[in-house]
């Protein structure tokens, strides 16, 4: 290795491994700790309580709606974004941050009263027979509303990096629009929207504050999993709650594992464009 | 001019225009994101601020001066100012550290710093207990000691600087990843030390992202729910940030309360939006999304 230059590798490097350390993987080392410690018959028993799985099986399928929901908005709300000039853009812009800045705890109170049975959304919506508030329904609505910006975000830049070259050849050789869109730009745009969706699906299965309020929040219905570890917490059910605290720890690597592996994928793919 | 070459322009023209473009399509993918837009992402801003204003001016500020919310106010305030300093001067040091220089385990580091992004905060605060809480590997320590971690305002600092850790750092590692360290070590050359070289080249370059990162970080923390609310143990007055005060004022049926509160945050977070737009638009900070 090259000699350093720059002063200050030592301390910078101790106070951020320092910092690292202590704020961030000493908790997660206690957690997985606790968890090691239960014992496999008992983690077993935990994981496999009907309570348990009817959670988690709720929060992966409703983490899963409001990624396809996000997945179709979201491309949709990129390419206007990227493609289409009109007045009032920079505030479209600007909104498609709300989510992120906006407290979770006000979104759900938000969406909540939004879509009650009394609501300005909910009363219509009940008139046709569609319930959202504290039914499954409404818990995939707060996921989506919070992990809206992660789609956007990560496919808005790669659209408007597209060049308008190989379109107009793919045009110049006789495509037709949708051949074009199917066959060269959603290629192009699919490795970030996939990693997109990814990190939309990730954030929707660790969701808490904005969901609690609209989920109504009923054992076996409408419980989901991040609730479920609160309520065995308060119930002093430690290896209950450090149980399901891992399995969500776990889930949340896997998705970190599956995000990278398509960055890195979509890095390549935009490297290769470029030559 | 002859019938080729007016099919010839024709045709060119037609070839230029882009996908989507034609005058159908466009009017169709348009106002289905603006419909879309106005329901899923407005209509939630306009409900909160009309409903904490629903019982009239008076009515709101008597539940902003509710002596539980006005405590709320204040430990929110507390935290963001306890946490967002600590914050910067940790994404300085980490940005610091993975761009200037090369060394074994870089790539881990950048991963590791980026880590707090992907765990819900539910999971941070429920790991919080066991180091800190009773059951915890540090809490029959600080049991004897007579340390109050847990459900305490040490709590609330540490889940909260859990959260925000990767915010300025975020912001601060692309940028000076692109600016290289040239001009580092020219001053190093000239005799400046480590300290100077930071303060006057370093920084400068980077200031409206520091300042980016912190007000991402600023909104997070006033408004981080999940993990505070496990940690903080919301005693009533005592240890409720403003988003529990929220949730504790909509289980008591105060809903016009609740809303009035959630106005507050509210603010914030069409400030801090702002702030990003117009540092975006001044300024040397990359376009991204908030909080990612």
């Amino acid at each position: 290795m090259r000699r350093r230059v720059i002063p200050g590798f030592g301390l910078a490097l101790g106070t951020t491994v320092l910092y690292l350390g202590a704020i961030v993987l000493l908790p997660l080392c206690a957690l997985l700790l606790k968890a090691s410690g239960i014992g496999l018959t008992q983690l077993g028993e935990i994981l496999s309580s009907p309570r348990t799985l009817a959670a988690i099986k709720l929060t992966v399928s409703m983490a899963f709606a409001a990624t396809i929901f996000n997945a179709i908005y979201g491309l949709l709300l990129a390419w206007v974004l990227a493609r289409y000039s009109f007045p009032g853009k920079r505030i479209l812009d600007a909104l498609v941050d709300v989510p992120f800045a906006l407290p979770t705890a006000v979104a759900g109170l938000a969406l909540t009263a939004l879509f009650a049975k009394n609501g300005w959304f909910g009363a219509p919506l009940d008139k046709i027979g569609i319930t959202v508030a504290y039914t499954p329904l409404g818990i995939a609505l707060a996921m989506a509303f919070t992990s809206i910006p992660f789609v956007v975000r990560t496919v808005q830049p790669v659209i408007e990096d597209l060049g308008s070259e190989v379109e107009e050849a793919g045009r110049s050789l006789g495509a037709s629009d949708v051949q074009i869109l199917w066959k060269i730009i959603f290629p192009a745009i699919f490795p970030a929207f996939l990693a997109g969706c990814s990190l939309s699906f990730a954030r929707s299965l660790g969701e808490f504050g904005a969901v609690i309020f609209i989920a109504g929040n009923q054992p076996m219905k409408t419980e989901i999993v991040a609730l479920l570890t609160f309520i065995r917490l308060e119930e002093y059910n430690y290896e209950a709650a450090a149980a399901i605290a891992a399995v969500m720890l776990v889930m949340a690597f896997i998705m970190l594992v599956i995000t990278n592996a398509v960055q890195v994928w979509h890095l390549r793919y935009v490297g290769r464009g470029e030559v | 001019m002859s019938i080729a070459s007016e099919r010839d322009s024709e045709q060119a023209d037609w070839m230029h225009h882009p996908v989507g473009g034609g005058i159908v399509t466009r009017r169709i993918v348009l106002w289905t994101v603006l419909v879309l837009t106005a329901l899923f992402l407005v209509a939630p801003l306009v409900l909160i601020v009309t409903s904490g204003f629903s019982l009239g001016v008076g009515v709101f500020l008597r539940n902003l001066t509710e002596p539980a919310t006005v405590h709320a106010i204040f430990l929110t305030l507390l935290t963001a100012l306890v946490v967002v300093p600590i914050n910067i001067l940790f994404g300085l040091a980490a940005a610091w550290t993975v761009t200037k220089f090369d060394f074994r385990g870089r790539t881990l580091l950048i991963a590791l710093i980026e880590l707090p992004y992907s765990i819900s905060p539910i999971v941070a605060g429920v790991a919080y207990l066991f180091v800190y809480g009773s059951q915890g590997l540090l809490g029959p320590l600080l049991d004897y000691l007579d340390i109050k971690v847990m459900f305490a305002l040490p709590a609330i600092f540490l889940a909260s600087l859990f959260v925000t850790a990767p915010f300025v750092a975020r912001e601060l590692i692309p940028l000076m990843q692109v600016q290289g360290t040239d001009e580092e070590e020219a001053a190093v050359t000239l005799g400046a030390g480590g300290f100077t070289t930071f303060w006057r080249v370093t920084l400068p370059n980077v200031k409206w992202a520091v300042v980016y990162g912190a007000i991402l970080c600023n909104a997070r923390v006033m408004g981080e729910f999940g993990a505070v609310s496990v940690v903080s143990g919301n005693i009533r007055g005592q240890t409720t940030t403003l988003p529990l005060q929220i949730e504790l004022l909509y289980q008591d049926y105060n809903v016009v309360g609740a809303f009035a509160a959630a106005t507050v945050l509210t603010a914030v977070a069409l400030v801090t939006i702002l702030i990003k737009v117009t540092l975006e638009r001044y300024s040397e900070v990359p376009q991204s999304g908030i909080g990612h």
